[in-house]
């Protein structure tokens, strides 16, 4: 295997490790309102993420920097092409993490009011967004030859909201809602893990028929199907397990099966693009693939030494966080739920 | 402005906005972990208390430092996708073991930290705190290495085939002398200003009365980082100066704002007048000491502007190689002048204090309080300094920032994101800096938890 598919392949984990990890993320902050009715139980959900929620952020930075690393042309085509959108991310991620670690530091009700909004949009936008941005990868957008030879991105911003890219879009966000719900379901205890439940099979039916649509669509317009195929089919079965195991009341299994879902809903389209990174969708123009986007071969074994050692060992640690905060949460854990740690003021 | 300046002007500000932070999270960091091994090894409540306390300084610096950082890492593919493609090869290699090596570990240790007090064994935890804090090293090392290839490019190749530079030595590129000056140069500066602004959180609490038990151990310890940190920036500034006249010679006549070549070349604290060459109003200057800066040697000749534009000229072809001059000159000199000031006030202090005693006064309690001010700002002019009295070059001597724009970028989206990540950015310092005075009003006091009947939880969001 070349260094040049190595590289996608290691590409396509980060992102699988990112929407596996944010996703649910994505899903907490977007169900906050929704599943937490009162100051305790607002912030038992979010302190299921707080030890979590910087370390999953995390992958998408190595994802960016590899991308950089690995194939500049594609992260320079990509970050100035889809600008928008990524600067829209950009803000959402800002604020989210603002958010995240300020809101509970007073006690007043309009502070804490704003952070929760801000959490439930900040979280919305990227969870849609994404889904918007790969359907647009792998579907293909206008590029043209620069003066220069680069390869550079010719639509404008209305070219993304396509309905196949919209789709994808609301694919993601559903599917990222649901995956949010069962890990609620799995990590808290009382009304928060009943409600969770519930959202978790109906937003698990929704995602259920999105999904279908989107991933039949993908099929459509592809002329080689095999390696899809077979990724859309893994992605129908561990879908429809995570739902039987939330029907039958087997949390940890149901969020374990949206995991899978996530991933393979991720490699199912990486599949649908190799060995292209960003096709053209002009007809007859030059796209971007694994070899005219890529590093030259020294930079990528470089890189493959400083990924396959490091790799393993922050899956080793970052798989350790999960285990030390593995258990459920309970709202009657929060000491002075309604009060911050900032509130307490001398004369 | 067109598409370039507004970029400029963007990654300026963002760019700067992220360093107010990042020394603060770094050198913090450090003295957290300090305290809590100290309150490890001794048992003792006050170093508890402390540790608990800048933490939460600390924290929520660090807060303000990640998500901002998010923005310094896509931006270069937004808005220099030029730049991106003729370095990629190169400068990516850094940033992704950045975050391989270094975000992994900060962002994974320190949530292990924030909420493990109660699931960690003591000494399991002080060892988080101490993983993360030397993850805000790596980090720091391996950005510095990425910007000292733009400062003095190596272990590369151009290509003319593909118009990119590639790599042909990563050892080169994270090993050469610029970076690792610039790392010794900046992490010290970075433990200066976590000292200053733990002197001044002290000074506070000795103005209000509150916690001397826990005031005095922390003012002397952060005065005495910042000394031995401003002997160590002063050292590897020196070191950074010379790498910086063989390397970027332009960059040292501009901080001089030196013309004409110069055998025992004088270093001038203060100018009055324009700086453009012609003789100035007013000028205290120090005979000798420029030459000494830059060569080790007080009769070393240093290359004035002017013959280093004719130079370039007959080098890299016609254009104007002369950066902002008087920015440079005046970044260069607050740059020394704040850290200088701020070590200035932590000696005597320190001096004062020798005997065991507090200093009370209202006044001297109320500049120690600003103290931080010095050091951030320093931090900035120092960056500032750095990075403009480069231009035009983006990677020095190889390509220019002019051509590392995005071309397919508008100057109108440009303009909006600026105006919005400026105005989102100005929010957030506001909204952080009324949390930091909140904290330090609320002090070092941890109000004991209530116990139900489920045991609560000690970190709770």
């Amino acid at each position: 295997m070349s260094f040049n598919s190595l590289w996608f392949i290691l590409i396509t984990v980060l992102w699988v490790g990112y929407f596996v990890l944010e996703g649910f993320d994505f899903g907490v902050g977007i169900l906050l309102k929704v599943v937490a009715k009162n100051q305790a139980e607002r912030r038992a959900v979010l302190t299921t993420l707080g030890p979590l929620w910087d370390g999953n952020e995390v992958w998408l930075l190595v994802a960016g920097g590899a991308t950089f690393a690995a194939f500049p042309e594609w992260y320079a085509t990509l970050f100035s092409g889809f600008y928008l959108p990524l600067f829209l991310i950009l803000i959402s991620l800002i604020v989210r993490g603002v958010a995240f670690e300020y809101r509970s530091k007073y006690g007043k009700s309009e502070w804490r009011a704003r952070w929760d909004n801000a959490i439930v949009v900040a979280s919305l936008i990227p969870a849609l967004l994404w889904g918007v941005a790969f359907a647009n990868i792998v579907r293909g957008v206008p590029l043209e030859k620069s003066s220069t030879g680069a390869i550079e991105y010719a639509g404008g911003f209305f070219n993304l909201l396509n309905p196949y890219a919209l789709l994808g879009g609301l694919t993601t966000l559903s599917l990222f809602v649901t995956h949010g719900a069962f890990f609620l379901a799995l990590k808290t205890e009382g009304d928060i893990r009943t409600r969770s439940n519930a959202i978790g099979i109906k937003m698990g039916l929704v995602t259920a028929a999105l999904a279908v649509a989107f991933l039949g669509w993908t099929l459509a317009s592809l002329t080689s199907k095999g390696s899809v195929v077979v990724g859309s089919l893994i992605v129908v079965t561990a879908w429809l397990a995570a739902l039987a195991a939330n029907y039958k009341g087997r949390e940890g299994w149901a969020f374990l099966f949206s995991a899978v879902t996530t991933a393979f809903v991720v490699i199912t389209l990486f599949l649908a693009l190799y060995p292209n990174v960003m096709p053209n969708i002009t007809t007859g123009g030059v796209g971007l693939d694994i070899f005219n986007a890529s590093s030259t071969q020294y930079t990528l074994k470089v890189m493959t030494v400083v990924a396959v050692v490091m790799t393993p060992l922050v899956l080793i640690y970052q798989g350790w966080t999960y285990w030390v905060f593995r258990k459920r949460i309970n709202p009657n854990q929060i000491a002075n739920p309604e009060s911050g740690v900032l509130d307490s003021i001398h004369s | 402005m067109n598409a370039l300046d507004l970029a400029r002007w963007q990654f300026a500000i963002t760019t700067v906005y992220h360093f107010i932070f990042v020394p603060i999270t770094i050198g913090s960091g450090f003295l957290v972990a300090g305290l809590q091994t100290a309150w490890y090894r001794t048992s003792k409540e006050k170093y508890l208390r402390a540790t608990k306390f800048f933490g939460k300084l600390f924290l929520i610096n660090f807060a303000i430092g990640v998500v901002t950082g998010i923005v310094q890492e896509f931006q270069f593919g937004m808005n220099w996708s030029s730049y991106s493609r003729f370095v990629g090869d190169i400068f990516g290699a850094p940033l992704a073991m950045e975050g391989l090596l270094a975000f992994f570990l900060e962002s994974t240790f320190l949530g292990l930290w924030i909420f493990g007090w109660d699931r960690l064994s003591k000494k399991v935890h002080l060892i988080t705190i101490w993983v993360a804090a030397i993850g805000t090293l790596l980090s720091a090392y391996f950005i510095l290495a990425a910007n000292a290839f733009m400062q003095h490019p190596v272990g590369y190749e151009f290509n003319p085939e593909t118009g990119r530079a590639e790599l042909k030595s990563i050892v080169a590129v994270l090993t050469q002398p610029t970076a690792v000056s610039a790392f010794f140069h900046t992490i010290p500066s970075a433990f200066l200003t976590a000292g200053a602004l733990f002197t001044g959180v002290a000074g506070w609490m000795v103005l209000k009365g509150r916690d001397s038990e826990a005031a005095r151990p922390v003012m002397k310890s952060g005065l005495i980082v910042i000394v031995l940190s401003f002997i160590l920036v002063g050292v590897t500034g020196d070191w950074s100066a010379r790498i910086m006249t063989e390397q970027q010679p332009m960059k040292m006549a501009a901080a001089e704002a030196l013309y004409e070549t110069k055998a025992n070349a004088p270093f001038s604290l203060f100018t009055l007048g324009t700086l453009d060459g012609s003789k100035s109003v007013f000028q205290i200057a120090l005979p000798s000491v420029l030459s000494f800066m830059s060569t080790g040697d007080v009769n070393g000749t240093v290359e004035g502007v002017n013959d280093l534009q004719k130079e370039y000229v007959a080098k890299y072809g016609e254009g104007d190689y002369k950066p902002n001059i008087p920015l440079a000159y005046w970044s260069f000199r607050l740059m020394i002048g704040f850290g200088g000031l701020a070590a200035l006030f932590a000696l005597l202090t320190l001096w004062y204090m020798r005997k065991g005693g507090l200093p009370r006064g209202k006044f001297y309690l109320r500049t120690m309080i600003a103290l931080p001010f010095l050091p951030i700002l320093a931090n900035s002019f120092g960056w500032i300094f750095t990075e403009s009295a480069r231009q035009p070059w983006v990677v020095f001597g190889l390509f220019k920032t002019a051509d590392g724009v995005s071309p397919g970028v508008s100057a109108g989206s440009v303009l909006f994101t600026m105006v919005t990540f400026t105005l989102l950015y100005g929010v957030l310092a506001v909204i952080e800096f009324g949390l930091m005075l909140r904290t330090i009003k609320v002090g070092t006091d941890m109000t004991p938890v209530q116990t139900g009947e489920t045991k609560t939880l000690t970190m709770a969001y």
